[in-house]
């Protein structure tokens, strides 16, 4: 191999783009040719320089609220919407689950995760699709949602404090696919949420009314929590205070 | 063209979000190398988020970064159309970011430019923008932004075998910009 090729190959050498047999013939030239070594030396330092040198850039705050207000609301999707969303396929889960996608969409993404947990409710008290596993044995449901999601959604028995588990159910919210724990008190639902929360920090509850359905939403070990139910607030607040008075007892 | 209904399509929208907002600071990135100017930059990589919504339904995957960055390349030529035929007329731009041609010493604005051996991300820029704008391009979209040979002659709109001669030509400029660097002013 001449200099001249070597030249140009090098640099496909360097960034892992050249076949094994090209590889090893720049290898060889490398090893005997002074000039050529030395160059690739200098390139290797700086492509290190480079990559640690924090030189890309951070769109300014203000760039990024221009953009995303020039972009169409987005609005409350019906459910073949959602159900479309999640046939796309596995880039958007990719990004979803990177969290990036939450970190830049952390200012309106709240309320529209919101009014689709409102919406996930519903479409489960409709055509009797409450439940995909029905049993009020947390033992049955629990274990249900293994390999079905990315995460283990506690189920604690609450039957004693007046709140029966009545199933589990998979459900996609955000894109996401999320569990769903069931519980019931008198003839009013509650459906539990649980999904993977971006960090592991830990959220206080914090009660809000979307749409006539109050819904407590807290964060913790790693899991974001969304309590939705017809129940006032005071009665739901006391099933979010005792699951996780519950949860933590378990361990 | 059915613009009104692609932009008013809340999934569309929503899926738009979801696939390129990420990518913000990475558009941002090029733009900012391949404008070397803040402000233009900005008016840039918002009319590409733009371009990129209205002609979303063209977008067929897999990678949406290449994407974005084919778009973003041709508003920046927009851009570089404008100053050919409007030059200097920007208040606020410095005569020398919109010199295109490599000129390493004087590049060399320190008055105490001594031994250098530790290269701080403001050198490394400084060298960068003064390659022009070919070179600039294919480095960036490689070094910074990570695209594979294949990728960056699709952005580009060249052969891949053009990306290595321009990726070998860049590194050559630069390392020897770089040397110059390093060794003492005579």
């Amino acid at each position: 191999m001449t200099c001249d090729e070597a030249e140009i190959l090098l640099h496909a050498l360097l960034d892992g783009e050249l076949d094994a047999g090209h590889a090893r013939e720049v290898e060889a030239h490398l090893a005997t040719c002074a000039k050529c070594a030395a160059a690739a030396r200098d390139y290797r330092e700086m492509k290190k320089a480079v990559a640690q040198g924090g030189l890309r850039y951070t769109a300014p705050p203000e760039l990024r609220r221009r953009i995303e207000a020039s972009l169409p609301q987005a609005e409350v999707p019906t459910r073949r919407a959602v159900l479309r969303g999640f046939a796309m396929g596995s880039a958007v889960s990719a990004i979803a689950a990177s969290g990036l996608f939450a970190v830049v969409l952390r200012s309106d993404d709240e309320a529209r995760i919101q009014a689709e947990i409102v919406s996930a409710h519903l479409r489960s008290l409709q055509a009797g699709h409450l439940t995909d596993v029905v049993s009020t044995d947390q033992h049955t449901v629990k274990p249900w949602f293994n390999g079905r999601i990315d995460v283990a959604p506690p189920v604690v028995d609450l039957g004693p404090q007046g709140f029966a588990l009545i199933g589990g159910r998979l459900d996609y919210v955000d894109g996401r696919p999320v569990a769903a724990v069931i519980y019931r008190r008198r003839q009013h639902m509650i459906n539990l949420f649980v999904a993977q929360a971006a960090n592991t920090e830990p959220r206080a509850a914090r009660m809000e009314t979307v749409q006539g359905f109050n819904i407590r939403r807290w964060s913790e070990r790693g899991l974001n929590y969304w309590a939705v139910s017809d129940l006032a607030k005071d009665e739901l607040a006391n099933f979010g205070e005792r699951f996780e008075a519950a949860t933590r007892a378990a361990g | 063209m059915p613009i009104k209904s692609v932009d008013n399509d809340p999934e569309k929208a929503r899926r738009f979000r979801e696939l390129a907002l990420p990518h913000l600071d990475d558009v941002y990135t090029l733009a900012r190398y391949l404008l070397r100017d803040a402000a233009d930059a900005d008016d840039a990589v918002q009319e590409c988020f733009l371009r990129a919504l209205k002609h979303f339904h063209t977008y067929q995957g897999p990678a949406i970064k290449p994407w974005l960055f084919a778009i973003l390349r041709n508003v920046c030529h927009a851009e570089y159309a404008r100053r050919a035929s409007a030059p200097a007329t920007g208040a606020d731009e410095l005569p020398e970011t919109t010199e295109q041609a490599p000129i390493w010493r004087e590049a060399q604005e320190t008055p105490e430019a001594q031994i250098v051996k530790q290269h701080d991300a403001g050198t490394i820029r400084r060298l960068i923008a003064a390659l022009a704008e070919p070179f600039r391009e294919t480095f960036v979209l490689r070094e910074i932004e990570n695209l594979s040979y294949r990728e960056i002659a699709d952005v580009a709109e060249v052969p891949v075998g053009t990306v290595m001669s321009r990726l070998a030509r860049a590194r050559a400029m630069l390392r020897s910009a770089w040397l110059a660097e390093q060794e003492p002013k005579k």
